[in-house]
């Protein structure tokens, strides 16, 4: 449950970068995504056009605050989309440096803060720091994004164990993977995790075929989450024997 | 009479390929110059196929013989692609979405690139102009065969009037792109440079006696205000990234503009409300237009063929 909302499919789909909306269209169909991200940071007010295509997709739009560099403004961002979407839904991104973007944790809680209190149903953009995300559900935050990885470098799940323990720490907090997945089998092991959904843009968007690939992405995370929901098998360590060894026969030279 | 409507680049292309035909024509001209004087001109079909549909790398490349009949400033010196070493990735990926291309070591073709990049793509056949040039020749030419240039239509109309053309078609949205000129006279860069980069891609095209074109960016919104500051910032440090003489270079002008596009970012030929439209033309107006204007000036001269 995403602040109230059940969602069949649990891929989230970012809508930037693609060749066309036209491309883009068909690739959030092809995906099954019911949530889709837009930026309205740089576009403002004017970019109308582009948000209407998004509108007509059917799915729940989550605004987002990319490319805001201080609590500030990402408070006035979120008041726009507001505003221009009719949504209390919002994706706070606070970044904190300019080549990584990776989140300003501090000015994330801050922000956090003020648009709860302004009754927002924040999705903040957030590290696997433990602590980080106490402070946010704090702040009234009922939703985590943690990275995968930085923004668009398609590494995966850089730190799987600090991911597990999060996984561990907030078992009833809804987390989303946002950010760094390059490959469906990454965002399958984030669904096999544990983890509720995985949000994504750069890995469909630049794929030779995004279509195609927004399918393999919408097949992969329903199969992590079946697999999740079946429950895995442990790992098994075959280097020691948990049995006698017995039944070989010794041959006595 | 034919009345085409605007002065741009699809303008302009429509009502030369009409001319050419022997069909009587006119340009009707809005107050307000047109946004292909700030494009790139280059003729890249291919290196647009990393992300255009197979329509444009085929039929795209018409556009280059089109050009290097009609345009002064026409150069045929290929497109040099790099990536900063971190980038190496984008290369590859460049790479496989397009054809085309060899495997060149940068510096081999332009010497002051050397030591900053170990490999690059190569697009030989591609080719570069400078819009200003080559409107104005195309609008030379057109005078010279007598075709007047009005402010009131007084014919079948072909509209080219680009993103004003909204009214019309509803499908037709904004997609803001800014640029800039520098005046580098360190930089001996003598072909189109495209930089490839996750956030930032830039091309760089020259425009003779140290002059050179850095541009673009793609913003979905339909802000037609001058270049923004973070714009400004991304165009300058990937100019900077391909070559440090950058630094010093003059910015001569900076614009920004609203290209035309429909849903699919294909530029089309339709008829609609009594009009034909030749529109949508996206980041393609250079190489498309004359292509999508001599289909044009193909059926128009069948219709009054048939007329007679």
């Amino acid at each position: 449950m995403f602040y109230g909302t059940e969602l069949t499919s649990r891929l989230m789909l970012g809508t930037a970068q693609y060749p066309s909306p036209q491309v883009l269209r068909d690739a959030i169909a092809a995906s099954g995504a019911e949530v889709i991200t837009v930026s309205l940071r740089r576009e403002g007010r004017e970019g109308g056009a582009f948000r209407e295509i998004l509108k007509d997709s059917g799915c729940r739009l989550l605004p987002n605050t990319a490319g805001c560099h201080s609590a500030r403004e990402a408070v006035t961002t979120a008041q726009m989309a507001r505003e221009l979407f009719g949504t209390d839904w919002i994706k706070l991104e606070v970044i904190g440096h300019a080549d990584t973007l990776q989140p300003d944790p501090f000015a994330l809680v801050e922000a956090a803060h003020i648009l709860c209190a302004e009754g927002f149903e924040v999705f903040p953009y957030t590290t696997e720091d433990l602590i980080l995300g106490e402070k946010l559900i704090e702040a009234g935050c009922r939703v985590l994004m943690p990275w995968g990885a930085p923004i668009g470098s398609g590494q995966g799940l850089s730190n799987r164990s600090g991911l597990a323990r999060m996984r561990a720490h907030f078992p009833d907090v809804p987390l989303v993977i946002d950010a760094g997945i390059g490959a469906p089998s990454q965002a399958a092991e984030a669904m096999e995790m544990g983890f509720d959904a995985v949000l994504l843009n750069t890995a469909v968007a630049s794929a030779r075929n995004p279509v195609a690939m927004a399918r393999a992405f919408g097949q992969a995370v329903e199969a992590g989450l079946a697999a999740h929901e079946a429950g895995l098998m442990p790992r098994r360590d075959m280097a020691r024997a948990s049995t006698p060894v017995f039944g070989m026969a010794e041959l006595a030279g | 009479m034919i009345s085409v409507l605007g002065a741009g680049v699809a303008g302009l292309c429509a009502a030369t390929a009409l001319a050419e035909r022997g069909l009587p024509v006119e340009v009707i001209e809005a107050a307000t110059p047109p946004v292909s004087r700030l494009a790139g001109g280059m003729l890249a079909p291919f290196c647009e196929g990393e992300s255009a549909p197979e329509v444009i790398v085929s039929r795209g490349q018409a556009a280059i013989g089109w050009w290097r009949a009609r345009a002064k400033s026409f150069e045929q010196r290929g497109t040099l692609v790099v990536a900063a070493p971190r980038d190496a990735g984008e290369l590859d990926r460049f790479a496989r979405a397009t054809r085309g291309h060899d495997w060149v070591r940068p510096d081999d073709l332009e010497p002051d690139l050397s030591g900053r990049f170990s490999a690059g793509l190569f697009f030989a056949d591609e080719a570069h102009m400078d819009p200003h040039e080559a409107l104005a020749s195309l609008r030379e030419r057109l005078v010279a065969r007598g075709v007047a240039f009005r402010e009131q239509p007084s014919g079948r109309i072909v509209d080219c009037r680009g993103i004003a053309a909204r009214d019309r078609l509803r499908d037709l949205r904004a997609v803001r792109g800014e640029m800039l000129e520098l005046h580098a006279p360190e930089v001996t860069l003598t072909r189109t440079i495209r930089l490839l980069h996750p956030r930032f891609p830039c091309y760089i095209v020259p425009r003779g006696k140290g002059r050179y074109m850095v541009g673009a960016t793609m913003v979905e919104s339909a802000r037609d205000g001058a270049v923004t500051a973070r714009s400004l910032m991304e165009l300058l440090s990937a100019a900077w990234t391909v070559h440090p003489g950058f630094g010093e270079a003059e910015v001569v002008s900076t614009g920004a503009g609203l290209r035309p596009a429909f849903p699919d970012n294909i530029p089309r030929l339709r008829r609609e409300g009594g009009r034909i439209h030749l529109n949508g033309m996206y980041r393609h107006g250079f190489l498309m237009a004359p292509v999508l204007a001599c289909e044009l000036a193909e059926e128009m001269a069948k219709e009054t063929c048939h007329a007679h």
